[in-house]
């Protein structure tokens, strides 16, 4: 059967189980806009508002399901207006699948009318990308791409694909065989030798932690890893992208490590015989200065990326290999322990950092992002996929909202990009459509993509939008606090009426300034089938603590103050 | 971290797909791993779908692994391996061109060039061209026997590496257009539609 690459591409999306993208048209991309129409039952097209809208939108499906997101874009300006997301999905690791329009072949390099050089421009932030010019290569190189997004370490591909590319015809070949690339050997299983190593370092610790990253959630080896921790008893931290590694109610679970981890989490490190590193990549944030880094501890480093191994923090064993088949491997073998005193000293920790919990502080007439986090915590039972954004209330949400289950904390970690959480939150919507989700970002964030706001209404996507307002770019003021003499330039921000605009897009809204108007407010948005948002009027100059400045040592936290001593 | 003087340099030997944007995209990636690329060359092999690149790195042998193991990420990186550790014929190429207006200077690069596995090329009335193959470090030491005579141009192709003995570094990769070719055939012959 001869098809156009525009259908070709259609074929190939559904052959690889898509059922949604996220795009945008524009002249370079219209002759695949136009195939879709045959496949409009199958193959649903959501219209975003803004090119990074559908990157994150993507992001955010394949965050919330494991599956590979996809999204559309012509050239040029609509291809660069993706540049954002994906450098997001190539940091934490997200697979999407990103398809261009490009100007046709015989115009290419002659600064053609909306002519990038995409693949050039996203060869650093891509997994991989192609420019396709053979439409016989179009469909396996969509396979291909499938198959390098989502294997190994996931990421980014994109695929660009010129004009006449998608008007040529040609037999629609898919290819049966799995894909065989001899450049393209993801590690798997670790060699008995690398076995026995690690698992003599955990039989010699007397104060081991376990560091849950990411990747235990990529590989779906929570069971493995609760295991491990549990017959070793072993004290687990996790890192921001690592929540819900474990269930954050466990016994073992010590807290989030790093800039704004906790205390028990960061002091724990400072003085552990052995750190476990499963699926992590031992990032500045996570390891404050490198030259007094877990000085005392041997390192098991486990991740599926060899170069992420002695990239920051040499390892006494590492292996590269995929986390379940290693922990698999590694299970049969390992002894029971205990350690009673090691679990008590971090104990010790815990309480000390429960005593100076700021939901312990009565705080009449203000309102603090804490205490929103915690009570849309209680209000979903727990039990919501929240999407953040980036900065003030990111941390305070990783502080606030336990999370039980994986990939139910969407966030942009490695990069920390603005404007990721609404649109990402619309996309998790579209993979998880039974799942109660919160969008949780700042004002300052939110107005980065807040035109979504169209999208969400013309899909119906049902998505709570907590609007975290302190009127402030929040942790770039409490820098500018602590490290800047409170030179407040370009922090404060004048913002438009958020339920106003709301209203505009007819988005059923509500505005909170005081504690007790929070659950009124988070069971109305969850009584709507649709979009809704609500606008949390927070104290102006909050701070998160505690806080290891940037390039200091882990242990030298400012905490959070007890009570009494504030 | 102590600053620590790095005077070794790490070969690195890769096999690529030949396609275009593959060079780019090894470049791309020395530059943002700030890896300082000391010479890098690029040829074909006996395969037409398969070119082969040896860099040069100033580095230590701790890099050597991490330069590895990120070259070996890019999809279209086929194998790679750190040569300076196993038995290895290297070879660089130099042209030169020299001073050659007077007896003496005459006399004196043609006395050089006996000791030294290079000869005359190109021969005018000012200049000559002299073409030195070897290692890297002899065509150093040559390189400073004629500086006094007066180098005027000098061009040089970085080192080529090859591991010595029955090691072979090859490939049996098969690229994707030859595949396409092969099921199209394949779905010719037997009329087997998708």
């Amino acid at each position: 059967m001869k098809l156009k690459g525009s259908e070709i591409i259609m074929e190939s999306l559904l052959r690889e189980g898509v059922d949604v993208m996220f795009g945008y048209p524009g002249g370079a991309i219209l002759p695949t806009y136009d195939a879709m129409s045959q496949y409009e039952d199958r193959l649903h097209h959501v219209l975003v508002r803004h090119e990074q809208g559908a990157s994150h939108m993507a992001d955010g499906y394949a965050r919330a399901t494991g599956e590979v997101g996809v999204c559309i874009a012509t050239s040029g300006p609509g291809a660069t207006n993706l540049v954002t997301g994906l450098a997001t999905a190539m940091m934490d690791s997200s697979a999407i699948v990103a398809i261009t329009g490009q100007v046709p072949i015989p115009a290419i390099g002659s600064d053609a009318f909306q002519e990038t050089d995409v693949t050039g421009v996203t060869l650093p932030i891509t997994k991989h990308n192609y420019l396709v010019t053979d439409v016989r290569e179009l469909a396996y190189t969509i396979k291909e791409a499938f198959h390098i997004a989502r294997t190994g370490r996931p990421g980014p591909v994109l695929v660009d694909v010129p004009k006449d590319v998608q008007i040529a015809e040609t037999e629609f070949i898919w290819p049966d065989d799995d894909i065989v690339l001899p450049g393209y050997d993801p590690p798997w299983a670790a060699q008995e030798t690398e076995i026995d190593a690690a698992l003599r370092l955990i039989a010699e610790s007397d104060r081991p932690i376990i560091l849950a990253g990411h990747g235990i959630l990529m590989s779906g080896a929570m069971n493995e890893v609760r295991e491990l921790a549990e017959r070793a008893q072993i004290p687990v931290s996790l890192t921001l992208l690592g929540k819900g590694a474990m269930p954050e109610d466990h016994p073992l679970v010590i807290g989030m490590m790093g800039m704004h981890g906790e205390a028990s989490s960061n002091l724990a490190i400072q003085e552990a015989d052995l750190l476990i590193a499963l699926g992590m990549r031992f990032d500045d944030r996570v390891t404050g200065n490198l030259n007094t880094y877990a000085q005392n501890a041997r390192k098991i480093h486990i991740d599926i990326d060899r170069s992420e191994i002695n990239k920051n923090v040499k390892a006494d064993v590492g292996i590269a290999g995929d986390l379940k088949t290693v922990l698999t491997q590694l299970l049969p073998r390992l002894e029971g322990k205990s350690h009673p005193a090691w679990i008590g000293r971090i104990r010790d920790w815990l309480e000390d950092s429960s005593e100076r919990d700021i939901l312990n502080y009565e705080t009449p007439g203000i309102l603090l992002t804490a205490q929103v986090v915690n009570d849309i915590w209680k209000l979903t039972g727990g039990d919501a996929i929240t999407v953040t954004d980036v900065g003030q209330h990111q941390m305070l949400e990783a502080q606030y909202y336990p999370h039980q289950r994986p990939a139910t904390l969407l966030t942009s970690g490695g990069l920390g990009t603005m404007g990721f959480g609404f649109p990402a939150a619309i996309g998790a919507k579209f993979g998880k459509p039974d799942e109660e989700i919160w969008a949780i970002v700042g004002d300052g964030g939110f107005q980065m993509t807040l035109c979504e706001m169209a999208t969400a209404v013309q899909e119906n996507v049902n998505v709570n939008i907590a609007i975290i307002n302190n009127n402030f770019l929040g942790m770039v003021r409490q820098w500018q606090e602590l490290f800047f003499e409170k030179r407040y330039q370009a922090t404060p921000m004048v913002n438009p009426d958020f339920c106003k605009l709301a209203d505009a897009y007819g988005i059923p809204n509500r505005c909170v300034r005081q504690r007790g108007e929070i659950e009124d407010a988070v069971r109305f948005a969850q009584g709507i089938d649709g979009p809704t948002l609500i606008e949390f009027v927070v104290e102006k100059e909050e701070m998160v603590y505690p806080m290891v400045p940037a390039g200091a040592d882990l242990h030298d936290m400012k905490r959070r103050p007890k009570p009494g001593e504030a | 971290m102590a600053e620590v003087k790095i005077e070794s340099k790490v070969t690195v030997v890769a096999l690529v797909e030949n396609e275009p944007g593959v060079l780019n995209r090894i470049a791309s990636l020395f530059r943002r791993r700030a890896f300082n690329i000391d010479s890098l060359t690029v040829g074909r092999t006996h395969k037409p779908h398969v070119s082969r690149m040896t860099i040069r790195v100033e580095a230590g042998p701790e890099y050597a692994r991490k330069i590895a193991t990120n070259l070996q990420k890019l999809v279209n990186v086929i194998d790679v391996r750190v040569i300076d550790n196993e038995p290895h014929v290297e070879r660089d190429l130099a042209l030169i061109k020299v001073r050659n207006d007077d007896a003496d200077s005459r006399n004196t690069i043609t006395e050089i060039c006996d000791r030294y596995p290079a000869r005359i090329v190109d021969v005018g009335p000012k200049v000559a061209i002299i073409e030195m193959v070897g290692t890297e470090d002899i065509i150093e030491e040559f390189i400073e026997q004629v500086r006094p005579t007066g180098i005027v141009e000098m061009i040089r192709t970085g080192v080529v590496s090859m591991g010595r003995g029955t090691r072979i570094h090859d490939t049996n990769f098969i690229n994707r257009r030859t595949m396409v070719e092969a099921a199209s055939k394949a779905r010719n012959s037997n009329g087997h539609n998708v």
